[in-house]
């Protein structure tokens, strides 16, 4: 696991409350933001739930003893989410896929790569886009499953692509 | 009935007798009495009353008025009546009969018919109010009276009665009477309290006046003293309710004095007091006749029509407090800001020791401090914590 650049933020512990102050919520959640971004980009993660925040080290500053509670969690996955990078999993939002690209930033990686490497008119397995040997250097290598799925959906309505779905495996033929 | 006293019957030396009427029946109030076929004599001081075997006088000042009652159409057979009503009778009355009638008016029933000149004469009689420029020379002395008149024997003076509800409503009365009387006395100590508060007030005038003549004579540490002292008094002069009619004109004289005895003190501590710690120190000064808090809050809502130095001020919380038109509260919130990033972070705590205020009143500065984006806060389980906004400041 990578080591985390804390932002200053993360050891002021008004960081930790949410502000009432208009202009300074701004700067708090905006700061948030960035902080749960890096973080997941970091550590390579992409499911966050809410009802375990306070496991990792990212909502919880054992230094200064503060933590974020889980409503402030929600306001900034909501805040994630206007912007792309967060997707509720369940209706009830405890279960979010975070992540540092938006779902048309990831397909178009996805396509973009399987231009440059020739794989356009064939099929590829999940599996191989995810841990194959040919994507070890690429971006989207270990990505979470749904968020591989929500961003091939993108590319096959605009037809650059198709999910084939042949016994236990799933695939995606480019086009 | 009771206003009546038992009598020998003869015109006393000053008492000269105008009429005489006969066949005369009483009625205490609406009630029939046994006394009838009387003779009614008018004199100067009396009206007497006389049967064959008893005889009794009312006097003629236990008469507020009277009125005369003529039997309706339907009941010619009932006679005329005039009715006379009576005052209390007085502490030394003579035993008389009936002495524990509750009626305050007795009844004249004229069974041979009333004269027109009967009415005249009892009007002029009590017009002229005889008894008051020659009284009766001799008091009817309830001796000469047994001695004179052997009927009395017959007629023993009623004792008061102490059972049954009449018992219980005359022992009711009395202990009202006596609250009464207890209250009364503990207003009169209050009245004489608030007199001598007026000389205390004179006082602390003299004292005040003298300490401006010798302004070069004393030292400095005896005028504070003596101002200590005067402070202790109390104000002079404080602006009571009973003197102004409409309350409104009350509240708004109320306003200017607190105005004018506030105004150094609330500069004192910083151009802020909460509403409290105002009505303590104003109750404080004046010592008697006290403010209540409403009339308190009213006095200060005139403030601000007022064009006075002070001012009535409600923050977001509901708190309420009292604060010089000159207080800005963005060289507040600067002075706390600054005071915040000395410090690192404070509480309102901290801030109410530092500075000498009410933790009330030190919240209310940070949550001021915060609104114009000075600080910001953290609300942890030990306290409610302000830093330096250094989100906003720090890009």
């Amino acid at each position: 696991m990578t080591e985390i650049d804390w932002p200053w933020q993360y050891s002021f512990p008004p960081f930790f409350t949410l502000q009432p102050h208009a202009e300074t919520k701004v700067k708090q959640i905006e700061a948030w933001k960035h902080l749960v971004i890096n973080y997941f980009h970091n550590t390579n993660q992409f499911i966050l739930d809410v009802r375990e925040v306070h496991n990792g080290p990212l909502f919880y500053n054992s230094a200064i003893d503060r933590k974020l509670s889980p409503e402030i969690v929600l306001i900034i996955l909501e805040e994630l989410a206007k912007s792309g990078h967060a997707i509720p999993l369940d209706k009830i939002k405890q279960r979010w896929i975070v992540s540092w690209h938006t779902l048309e930033e990831w397909s178009d990686i996805i396509y973009s790569w399987a231009q440059s490497n020739g794989f356009i008119g064939s099929v590829c397995t999940f599996y191989e886009l995810r841990e194959g040997d040919n994507t070890t250097d690429q971006e989207f290598y270990g990505i979470d499953n749904d968020l591989l799925v929500r961003a091939l959906k993108i590319l096959e309505n605009s037809n650059r692509a198709e999910l084939i779905i042949f016994d236990d495996n799933e695939g995606v033929k480019f086009f | 009935m009771n206003r009546f006293e038992y009598t020998n019957g003869h015109c006393m030396p000053n008492e000269k007798t105008l009429r005489r009427d006969n066949n005369i029946r009483l009625y205490d109030g609406e009630v029939r009495t046994n006394f009838e076929g009387g003779e009614l004599t008018i004199t100067t001081h009396r009206l007497i009353y006389r049967t064959s075997n008893v005889c009794f006088s009312l006097s003629l000042s236990l008469i507020i008025y009277f009125e005369e009652e003529y039997p309706g159409p339907l009941f010619f057979t009932r006679s005329p009546k005039i009715k006379l009503h009576l005052t209390e009778p007085p502490r030394d009355k003579q035993p008389g009969p009936l002495d524990n009638s509750l009626h305050s008016y007795v009844k004249l029933s004229f069974k041979n018919g009333l004269s027109p000149a009967f009415v005249e004469n009892l009007s002029e009689v009590i017009h002229n109010r005889l008894w008051e420029i020659i009284p009766l020379s001799i008091g009817v002395s309830p001796s000469s009276v047994q001695g004179s008149n052997s009927n009395m024997l017959r007629n023993p003076p009623p004792i008061k009665p102490r059972t049954g509800i009449i018992g219980i409503e005359r022992n009711l009365k009395e202990q009202q009477r006596a609250t009464d009387e207890s209250i009364n006395v503990a207003f009169q100590d209050l009245r004489k309290l608030m007199g001598m508060a007026k000389d205390m007030v004179n006082i602390s005038r003299t004292i005040s006046a003298k300490i401006r003549e010798r302004q070069g004579d004393i030292t400095e540490d005896e005028t504070v003293r003596f101002k200590s002292y005067l402070m202790s008094l109390g104000i002079d002069d404080p602006v009571t309710r009973d003197a102004y009619k409409s309350s409104n004109e009350y509240y708004k004289q109320l306003g200017r004095q607190l105005a004018e005895i506030l105004e150094e003190p609330i500069k004192e501590v910083g151009g802020m007091m909460a509403l409290t710690d105002v009505y303590c120190r104003v109750n404080r000064a004046r010592g008697l006749e006290l403010l209540s808090p409403e009339d308190l809050l009213h006095a200060c809502k005139q403030l601000s029509d007022l064009n006075l130095s002070i001012m009535l001020r409600t923050f977001d919380s509901g708190v309420m407090v009292i604060q010089s038109v000159s207080h800005n509260d963005v060289e507040v919130a600067d002075a706390v800001s600054q005071l915040i990033k000395d410090r690192g972070s404070i509480t309102a705590t901290e801030l109410a020791q530092s500075e000498g205020i009410s933790v009330v009143l030190a919240c209310e500065r940070l949550f001021m401090t915060e609104k114009y984006g000075k600080a910001c806060r953290d609300d942890s389980i030990e306290a409610l914590r302000f830093y330096p906004n250094l989100f906003l400041e720090e890009e």
